[in-house]
């Protein structure tokens, strides 16, 4: 299967190393060599000392999805060599520190091990104990470059950026390169039968991480004010959002125009998002399953007294704090339907950075127009990892959607007006504090009549809700709409977010084995009418998705009134991003299972 | 049951402001609470106070929780913007609404039950932000609401109704807000309007978070022998240790009154200033540490000591000042200026790679 620019590779390694920039600066190398590449990091919850790897998938086809198979291993964890060793494919390669003879015990029959004594390298070359430890890490990057073939301009290009200003860490990098390069060019056969070629597919693209990307977006998008706890995996999007505040929104004299407040916790990170947007202001918060479930609360509020509100969730692993560090999307049902009573929620799901960034004014926009919470499900592997994605473009006659908010003039015009009035569509106007004239209302999340006025009259109240309903359907038509492909096949599949890569390859190799399949992707909720349709047309339908429960496909059943064991559910839910594999040999199997019923 | 509108009667002989407002412009929805509710009283000093000052009721944001307390700021000023959020949270609700703009006067009122339990970490994180509001805690050491259980602000000994002692130590909303570093620390007494009137002006013309805990029987539940909120037990104890005079900015001081012993004055942000006159002898109402420990000692004594019991003017600086966020509200700073617009993305993509 691999070949040239076609291939993956791994690195394990100890956190807390400095391996990260290392194993950056190969992905970053050979995305500059103009070769599509993904990387995908699988760390620990933990800050020094235990085991992570780095994934690298090469694929001149653009394939991003996390790969089946490894074609070469770089052990450098003596933790984790035993099961290293175990994960290359058959017929691949594992390199290890030779500075330890291997244990006579791991060996395997079937792959090539290559040694390269990184540790003794470091010891004999460099004084320094912090050196000793970091350079390790450029020393089997030096080897990798041999062995896959690098362009080592691009590499050296990388290393003169990187310690552009600390020219003698600068040299000891050169160094420890040359060192890996040399001692692999001397002993091994360079390249190996799978390596790298200059392409010219990745000039019209960029490297970027999903949190970093709607940051961008919501500073684009005019947000504000941004309030926060921090919880993995969403911190680095309020981080990046506080960056890129500070590069374009602070005037000369040092003044900003924003404001990011780190709150007590993600009760009170709800409070002043939805207090921002009531005043006027465009502000969300990032966080995590934890973060939302403590909000649960605050979001009914928002909903019923009908505040806008963006809550971006980047999903990690599992029930209670789970596993922090690993992707799912397992908070479907906890965004939809979140808090108690009457409540269901438009959701938008990002499938990679670029959505992301697009995603956020969409998000803000349809917060006010609808004055209602909106939530961007994201994921770890969208959010934290580096994909390779075109390059975002900015329309600058956007203006954003602030929906029906009325002056004190406006207000005066009206013949009557009402707070919770339906103005249309389900969507009532509102009066932002401090506006003056005869708009001034009280906002409360107690029973409230069309004219926002106190009550526990059953039809005033039902009123209301009903509105509240009309308005949701009418999102149906205004969030993002499902992507579809293909068209004519018994068999559609369906999926959401992030898997969205493995998904498609899956379905091209399915193709060449002889199954054909449509294909859709849903963006948002509540679902359009095409979702209701895609699922009309198809005889066998897969729901993709990473949960245990199949919660996609019971968010399907309740909304659309589909039988839910009339669709299939592919579940993966181990936490780590989905292969296309997975998806082959899920829908093999059925459909294995459906020949079989027919014959 | 559905809330109750005042009839529009105008009534030609009140006295207006300099706005040319009654104080009937400064009321809001007909109260709901039980007749003889502490919490009416304060309401009516809060009309007071803000007809008093001159605040367009426009300008004013009225925050709440939940509570008999929280209900109370749909029943003043009802051409003010009101928000009555969820329990314990009007701090961060505050917070949001300040951060987005902060040129508007913010409210925000809470029981002891909202702020000392459920809401006590929203409190405290309030203060430490300096949040830019006045913050009236209405105390009657009781869930009124949901039928006079024990509230955190219970002194040890106080009976219920039916007769059970409170046995864990009470939360002093003074003196843990002293303990914050709040700026402005103040207790009354919803009984004595002579008193706190001034302080509420003074604490919605303060520069940074205001606490004032209002002493506020509950009638139904926490007015009987045995109880320490109790409106008997209130006078008896209460010991006002410094009074406060407002003067706002534009009432010049007469001589004669700032001739009188044992007055400082402290200038207010906006240039308004705050007499005090100490009843207790060497009460420092500007050093926080002799400040803590008077009260302190009165409350050792079974004493309530009340007044503007702790002034820091212009030191630090508010929850703005802190980010250092532009003079402009963030509101009204037009998607021109916060888009950085296609050119600045076309660079900034340069650098992912
Ligand atoms: C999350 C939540 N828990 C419980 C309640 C019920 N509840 C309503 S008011 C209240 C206590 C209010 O006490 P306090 O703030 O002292 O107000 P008071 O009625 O005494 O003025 C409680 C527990 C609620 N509204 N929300
Ligand atoms: S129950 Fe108590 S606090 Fe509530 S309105 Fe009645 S007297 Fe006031
Ligand atoms: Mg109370």
């Amino acid at each position: 299967m691999s070949g040239l620019n076609d291939f993956a590779f791994k690195i394990g390694t100890v956190n807390g190393t400095g391996s990260a920039s290392a194993n950056t600066m190969l992905m970053q190398s050979i995305f500059r060599m103009g070769i599509p590449v993904t990387g995908k990091n699988i760390f620990p919850s933990n800050i020094q000392g235990l085991p992570t790897w780095y994934e690298i998938r090469v694929s001149a086809d653009g394939w991003n999805a996390r790969p089946g198979e490894l074609d070469l291993v770089v052990a450098m964890n003596p933790e984790t060599l035993k099961q290293d060793i175990a994960t290359v494919r058959e017929g691949g390669y594992l390199m290890y520190d030779s500075s330890y003879p291997l244990p006579a015990e791991l060996h395997r029959d079937g792959i090539t091990f290559l040694g390269v004594p990184c540790g003794e390298m470091c010891v004999q070359s460099f004084v320094r104990d912090r050196d000793r430890v970091l350079l390790r890490n450029i020393i089997y990057t030096g080897a990798l470059a041999a062995l896959l073939d690098f362009d080592m301009t691009v590499v050296d290009e990388l290393l003169n950026e990187k310690f552009a200003k600390k020219k003698a860490v600068l040299e000891s990098n050169h160094k420890a390169v040359r060192l890996g390069y040399d001692f692999a060019k001397k002993h091994f056969a360079c390249p190996l039968p799978f390596s790298l070629k200059q392409l010219d597919k990745t000039s019209k693209h960029i490297l970027i991480d999903g949190n970093t990307a709607f940051a961008l977006g919501a500073v684009y998008a005019g947000a504000t004010v941004g309030a926060w706890y921090p919880i993995t995996p969403s911190t680095s999007l309020m981080d990046a959002f506080k960056g890129f505040c500070e590069q374009y929104r602070t005037t000369p004299e040092g003044e900003k125009k924003f404001i990011i407040i780190q709150a007590e916790d993600e009760l009170a990170a709800a409070g002043m998002v939805i207090g921002a947007n009531w005043a006027g202001a465009r502000a969300f918060t990032s966080t995590a399953g934890p973060g939302i479930s403590l909000m649960q609360e605050f979001i009914g509020l928002a909903y019923y007294a009908e505040v806008p509100s963006v809550f971006v969730d980047v999903q990690r692993v599992g029930p209670s704090t789970g596993m922090p560090t690993r992707t799912q999307q397992s908070d479907l049902f906890s965004c939809a339907y979140a808090s108690h009573g009457d409540t269901k929620h438009i959701c938008i799901y990002p499938s990679d950075p670029k959505e992301c960034f697009e995603m956020a004014p969409t998000a803000f926009d349809l917060a006010e127009r609808f004055q209602t919470p909106v939530f961007v499900v994201t994921d770890l592997d969208i959010g934290m990892n580096d994909w390779m994605v075109p390059r975002f473009t900015w329309d600058d006659s956007y203006v954003p959607d602030r929906g029906k908010v009325l002056t004190a003039e406006e207000v005066a015009k009206a013949e009557k007006w009402g707070r919770y009035q339906d103005t249309g569509g389900g969507i009532p106007s509102r009066t932002l504090p401090g506006s003056g004239g005869k708009g001034a209302f009280f906002t409360r999340g107690s029973g409230h009549n069309l004219n926002a006025v106190y009550t526990e009259d059953s039809p005033e109240y039902q009123a209301v809700l009903d509105r509240i309903a009309r308005k949701f359907r009418t999102a149906a038509t205004k969030v993002p709409k499902a992507v579809i492909d293909g068209g004519g096949s018994d068999i559609g599949i369906i999926a959401v977010g992030g898997t969205n890569g493995a998904v498609t390859e899956g379905i091209a190799l399915l193709r060449t084995q002889g199954i054909a399949c449509d294909h859709m992707r849903i963006r948002g909720f509540p679902f359009g009418a095409e979702v209701e349709d895609f699922i009309k047309k198809h005889e066998h339908v897969f729901v993709v998705e990473q949960n245990r429960d199949a919660q996609l496909r019971s968010m399907l059943a309740i909304e659309l009134g589909v039988p839910r064991d009339d669709m299939i559910a592919v579940l993966d839910y181990a936490g780590l991003p989905l292969t296309a594999k997975f998806v082959v040999d899920s829908v093999v199997h059925h459909v294995g299972l459906l020949a079989g019923v027919k014959a | 049951m559905t809330s109750i509108v005042k009839p529009p009667v105008k009534h030609p002989s009140l006295q207006t402001n300099a706005l040319g407002l009654t104080k009937r412009d400064y009321e809001g929805a007909m109260s709901t609470l039980c007749a003889g509710c502490g919490h009416d009283s304060v309401t009516s000093a809060l009309i007071s106070a803000f007809w008093e000052l001159d605040v367009p009721p426009h300008r004013a944001a009225k925050m709440s929780g939940i509570g008999c307390s929280s209900k109370t700021t749909a029943y003043f000023m009802k051409q003010s913007h009101g928000f009555n959020s969820v329990h314990g949270r009007m701090p961060s609700v505050t917070s949001g609404a300040n951060a987005a703009n902060r040129d508007l006067i913010y409210i925000g009122v809470s029981g002891d039950g909202d702020s000392l339990s459920i809401g006590l970490g929203q409190l405290c994180h309030a203060i430490r932000r300096n949040v830019n509001m006045l913050y009236v805690l209405e105390n009657n050491g009781v869930y009124g609401l949901t039928k006079g259980q024990f509230s955190a602000s219970a002194d040890v000994g106080s009976t219920s109704k039916r007769g059970e002692a409170n046995m864990n130590q009470p939360i002093d909303p003074c003196l843990l807000s002293m303990t914050l570093g709040a700026t402005f620390v103040a207790r009354s007494f919803s009984g004595d309007k002579a008193q706190l009137i001034p302080i509420l002006k003074a604490g919605l013309m303060h520069n940074g978070f205001a606490m004032i805990d209002i002493i506020s029987p509950c009638v139904s539940f926490n007015d009987h022998d045995g109880s320490t909120k109790s409106y008997k037990f209130t006078r008896e104890h209460e010991v006002e240790i410094v009074h406060a005079d407002f003067v706002p900015l534009r009432k010049e001081i007469s001589a004669e009154s700032n001739a009188a012993g044992g007055v400082t004055s402290v200038t207010m942000h906006d240039g308004s200033t705050v007499r005090f006159r100490r009843t207790a002898e060497d009460y420092d109402p500007t050093n926080r540490i002799g400040a803590y420990s008077h009260v302190k000692a009165c409350g050792e004594r079974g004493e309530i000591a009340t007044g503007l019991l702790y002034l820091e003017e212009g030191s630090g600086g508010e929850m703005h000042t802190l980010n250092k966020t532009v003079k402009r509200p963030l509101v009204e700073i037009p998607q021109a200026e916060l888009c950085p617009g296609s050119k600045a993305l076309d660079e900034l993509m340069a650098e992912f790679r």
